[in-house]
């Protein structure tokens, strides 16, 4: 008998590895013979810990577990009560369109014959016969574009590496997910951290660079222990080191843990945090793509643009860029979170609706209770309003509405939501966080906190002030930390000004 | 306890496992953490020696990141989530109950050393919140009852 059962972060915060120590002790008292995988997650974070037992039919979901759910495992399977039925039928699986996260949740994440049993290493293997321009142009072609949030085209950036003329260069993959809302890229490579690996190691070939590292932050333990083991497992099979594939092409990389600060999800603090100085903002230019890493030409990419580079090459770049929507090609793993009901990652082509991903993926509130805010982006993206809910998911579509996608997080607030308190804590979050380096966002958060604390005390004469201080915060930032700080505070002040004024009422 | 010789002595060991690596200081200072549960004051001069780095830029790098510790943490660590994901599901009442619970405001230590409380932003459990890490321990979907049950499991109380 074949047990999935996800080592997630998700799933074993909610008691997985409990679970899997209950099913191997229910087996054993049995005298069954159980195979369990630990997986990664399919994404339906409602149904974690979501265990899904191997039949002929397919795999069949049950969740979210408790200890007291294990023995049902073992009887009648249809009978139990948390019996999901196929778990590719259901509706949260059906509608997607899994290009980057194809494999996560179906495969074991450390085993290389089942990655390359689901089109694992088919991207590498084509590379392999094309030289360094004709991969840089595919990239180009797929429309491809950051999704760590400044949208910059993957391509464009390649070429400036692969271009450029250095004794080294480097790939550095960007897992400082610090954003709230988001887990797509801890959520891929706790999954499928090979395809990572072959995304970056693509990279590498690509822009003639030959040592990779991936800076994950610490928050994320199990990332770095998967990672880590998947690079050592790649290295061991020649897949990475003096001759990749047998290609005479040399690519190794190094699994690096970041130090709790926030700004180093910026790629110039990152660059210097792994260069092991104080993660503070460097100024551009010079761009990172030509004096990077240790001052050599280095690409900055987020997980989530790398991973999505095999299925480029093993499916060809007019087939990615056949998704989306205006500039916004191929899919996005749209994360799902805060108060909602069924929350997760649904990777879908750029364009739906925000309504449509809150009201019908999401399916309204946890609470029950109205919605009143999205938040899309993370801590430096706006809140959204219901009267917004029409804006399609793009990069242009939402920057055209005040907003960013980001790294396309969104939070879900119901009417219990105080805009005020928000709009504080993205001034208060931002002053912990600033790296120090600048002014408008170093002093201009401390002042943001204390303007709006005015305001909360009834002193509308502040509320002018708060958007003097967001204009100056905003263009005179030297990264996006000061710079976009601004957003949540703003739109939350636009869109719910009965927030702000509603304490100065009270004291009247 | 290891007394400075030992330190000393292990601060070496570390630096040596190292040797050679691009950007090294941050990889060190988690080891030397991983050893002592925090970096001690003792092996900045050390660290700064083999990089051929002044004692402040060490001491500048070490205290830039909320990670290092310049002085042990209790024997238990207690990380609740404060980001929004978390607080849209009551992260700031839960964060609150714990807080009276174990009589302990953010980044203190109680007095008997046995639990520090500290506020981390994001787990990436944002679609299971409140969340936290207890010890290296995930916890999601979090409510008083859960924190609770957290804080008896190690020993320290929780709410009557």
């Amino acid at each position: 008998m074949k047990i999935y059962l996800p080592l997630d972060s998700a799933a074993v915060a909610l008691g997985a590895d409990e679970i899997a120590e209950a099913i191997r002790a229910e087996a054993a008292a049995r005298g069954v013979t159980v195979e369990l995988i630990r997986n990664g997650s399919r994404g339906m974070v409602w149904l974690e810990p979501m265990a899904e037992v191997d039949t002929p039919e397919g795999r069949l979901a049950f969740g979210p577990m408790n200890l007291a759910d294990v023995p049902g495992l073992f009887g009648d399977l249809a009978a139990h009560p948390k019996a999901h039925g196929l778990t590719a039928a259901l509706p949260w699986m059906v509608a997607q369109t899994r290009l980057t996260f194809a494999r996560v949740g179906l495969i074991d994440p450390l085993s290389l014959a089942d990655y390359r049993a689901h089109g694992g290493y088919a991207g590498l293997t084509r590379t392999l016969t094309m030289d360094a321009p004709a991969m840089v142009a595919e990239v180009t072609a797929s429309g491809l574009r950051g999704r760590g949030g400044a949208g910059f085209p993957t391509g464009i950036k390649w070429k400036t590496v692969s271009e450029a003329k250095a004794d080294r260069k480097y790939i550095v993959c960007n897992a400082d997910e610090g954003d709230s809302a988001t887990f797509a890229d801890r959520m891929l490579m706790e999954g499928d951290p090979f395809t990572l690996i072959e995304g970056m190691t693509i990279a590498g070939l690509a822009c003639g660079a030959t040592k990779g590292f991936v800076y994950i932050r610490s928050e994320y333990p199990i990332a770095i222990d998967i990672m880590t083991k998947a690079v050592a497992l790649a290295r061991a099979e020649g897949l990475l080191g003096a001759s990749v594939m047998g290609s005479g092409k040399a690519f190794d990389m190094e699994i690096r843990t970041g130090a709790g600060a926030y700004v180093c999800g910026e790629e110039t603090s990152l660059l210097n945090s792994l260069e092991g100085k104080r993660g503070t903002v460097r100024a551009k230019p010079p761009l990172p793509a030509l004096e990077g890493f240790l001052g050599k030409p280095t690409v900055v990419n987020n997980v989530i643009s790398l991973a999505s580079i095999p299925v480029i090459f093993e499916k060809g770049a007019e087939f990615y860029k056949g998704f989306g929507l205006g500039r916004s090609r191929g899919t996005i793993p749209l994360q799902i979170a805060g108060n909602v009901k069924h929350g997760g990652l649904y990777e879908i082509a750029f364009g739906l609706t925000l309504g449509e991903i809150v009201e019908k993926i999401a399916g309204g509130t946890a609470s029950g209770r109205p919605v009143k805010a999205v938040q899309v982006g993370g801590p430096l993206g706006a809140y959204f309003p219901r009267a917004l809910f029409d804006t399609p998911f793009g990069y242009e579509e939402f920057a055209g509405k005040d907003g960013l996608i980001g790294h396309a997080g969104l939070t879900v607030f119901d009417d219990g939501a105080d805009m005020l308190k928000m709009a504080r804590f993205a001034m208060e979050f931002c002053a912990i966080e600033s790296c120090g380096k600048c002014t408008p966002c170093r002093i201009g958060a401390v002042r943001g906190v204390e303007t709006v604390d005015r305001i909360a005390r009834g002193d509308a004469a502040a509320i002018p002030l708060l958007t003097d201080l967001c204009a100056t915060m905003k263009a005179g930032s030297l990264c996006a930390l000061g710079g976009f700080t601004p957003y949540p505070v703003l739109s939350a002040l636009t869109h719910f000004p009965d927030d702000f004024h509603a304490q100065k009422e009270a004291a009247e | 306890m290891l007394d400075s010789a030992n330190t000393a002595q292990r601060v070496e060991e570390i630096l040596n496992d190292h040797k050679g690596m691009e950007g090294a200081l941050l990889p060190i200072l988690h080891a030397v953490q991983a050893e002592f549960g925090h970096v001690p004051q003792e092996s900045l001069p050390i660290i700064a020696k083999a990089l051929n780095l002044s004692r402040a830029e060490v001491h500048g790098v070490m205290s830039f990141y909320h990670d290092f510790r310049a002085a042990p943490a209790g024997r238990h660590v207690v990380k609740l989530c404060r980001a929004e994901s978390c607080q849209s599901m009551g992260a700031d009442r839960v964060a609150g109950h714990a807080r009276q619970a174990l009589g302990l405001d953010w980044h203190e230590t109680s007095a008997d050393g046995r639990v520090t409380l500290e506020p981390v932003f994001c787990l990436g459990l944002c679609a299971c919140g409140p969340a936290a890490i207890v010890d290296g321990k995930l916890h999601g979907r979090l409510d008083e009852a859960k924190v609770d049950a957290i804080l008896r499991d190690l020993d320290l109380g929780g709410a009557k």
